[in-house]
């Protein structure tokens, strides 16, 4: 198989794109798919500081090696979840990574805001499944360190299965508020919130995994070990099988939904947040999801102190 | 001499399993036989990716990279 661009030989075959790329043209396209969303959706401007949240993973170092190689200012952002070996190792790679570019790269780890606030305590202890109180730490603390640090864009390795099983999932459910939210640049309805964006939203797994591998990114492979049953692996499963009956699905039905019909669910969804009593951060209550996790988790402790007296 | 056949080595990851196959065959067979979807792993030999047409044999050490990963919200 020869490469679409150059006619050398490929080392990757795109069947949603209907394209091959040896290793040279392969990074060239990777490179201009991001940058072209970034421009579409007017993400943020060249110029503009990006504080990037990576994880460790394929997804968010390869975005971020894509904005610091196009000349973007980037700081990284690495939240440590408390997962045990796996977020220790994860560390360790986003470390390196930034070690080895010179980036900057600032770590905020849940086990030092306060105890018992790791993703699998915190998860116990509400009883909610560990995704559920993932997102909602991780949302709370990336606002909250991006305001702290002054950047006003937070860029997140977000790509198209990610998305395309997220709007599956909320279209089995209907979820119109989701719906409403559910798009590649996430405007500030708050003065406490940062923009955020999505630059990988139309790029697959496959083609970050493959970036990835060849720009010599050294990315953690295991799986999350909380993913085990996850939901949305499930949605990732049928979106991969009718990827393979019919190449360029997983794009169509994201690109389509942003163009078309995410507007209309955005149009009737105006609630704008007020402020957290507890921590004063936008909140859609009185006290937004964040504290109420902690709070659950302080009383969760504080029962299991008096317990032990 | 008489030549020892030898199978080929893949290595499956993240799942840090591997088996040992007879024979040639495409990457596109031996991801089907081993069960993965295309496009939700990377063929790696050496340094290098296969796409599905390349043919791996006997001799050859694989690993099949999974890409899927999942969990968040």
């Amino acid at each position: 198989m020869k490469c679409t661009r150059c006619r050398a030989k490929a080392e990757v075959q795109l069947r949603a794109h209907n394209s091959a790329f040896c290793r040279p043209c392969y990074v060239v396209f990777f490179q201009r798919q991001v940058e072209r969303a970034i421009a579409r959706q007017r993400m943020f401007a060249r110029d503009e500081p990006v504080l990037v949240a990576v994880s460790g993973g394929k997804d968010s170092l390869a975005l971020w090696d894509v904005l610091a190689d196009l000349g973007y200012a980037t700081s990284g952002l690495y939240l440590g979840l408390g997962i045990g070996d796996y977020s220790a190792r994860s560390r360790d790679k986003a470390e390196a990574f930034a070690a080895r570019r010179g980036l900057p790269l600032r770590i905020v780890d849940l086990s030092e805001v306060g105890p018992g606030l790791g993703v699998p305590e915190v998860a116990a202890a509400t009883r909610r499944t560990p995704c559920a109180a993932c997102g909602t730490m991780k949302r709370h603390s990336f606002d909250a360190a991006a305001l702290e640090a002054g950047f006003a864009v937070l860029a997140t390795g977000h790509n198209l299965d990610d998305e395309a099983a997220r709007l599956l999932g909320n279209v089995l459910h209907w979820q119109k508020d989701h719906l409403a939210r559910q798009r590649p640049v996430l405007h500030p309805t708050h003065p406490k919130f940062v923009r955020k964006v999505k630059p990988l939203y139309l790029v697959s797994e496959y083609e970050t995994a493959v970036y990835a591998f060849m720009r010599g990114i050294d990315y953690v492979v295991e799986e999350c070990p909380n993913a085990v049953g996850a939901t949305q692996l499930v949605y990732k499963d049928v979106l991969a099988r009718l990827e393979v009956e019919s190449p360029g699905t997983k794009l169509r039905f994201v690109q389509e939904f942003v163009r078309t019909a995410q507007p209309a669910f955005a149009e009737v969804e105006h609630q704008a947040p007020g402020e957290c009593a507890v921590c004063g951060m936008p909140a859609y209550g009185e006290v937004c999801s964040y504290c109420r996790l902690v709070r659950e988790v302080e009383t969760k402790r504080a029962r299991a102190a008096a317990g032990r007296m | 001499m008489v030549a020892v056949p030898c199978s080929m080595r893949v290595h499956l990851r993240p799942q840090h399993r591997t088996v040992e196959i007879a024979g040639r065959r495409t990457v596109g067979r031996l991801l089907s036989e081993l069960g993965v979807l295309p496009g939700t792993a990377m063929v790696i030999r050496g340094d290098v990716l296969l796409t599905d047409g390349e043919t791996v044999e006997e001799g050859d050490e694989i690993e099949v990279r999974a890409v899927i990963s999942g969990g968040a919200e």
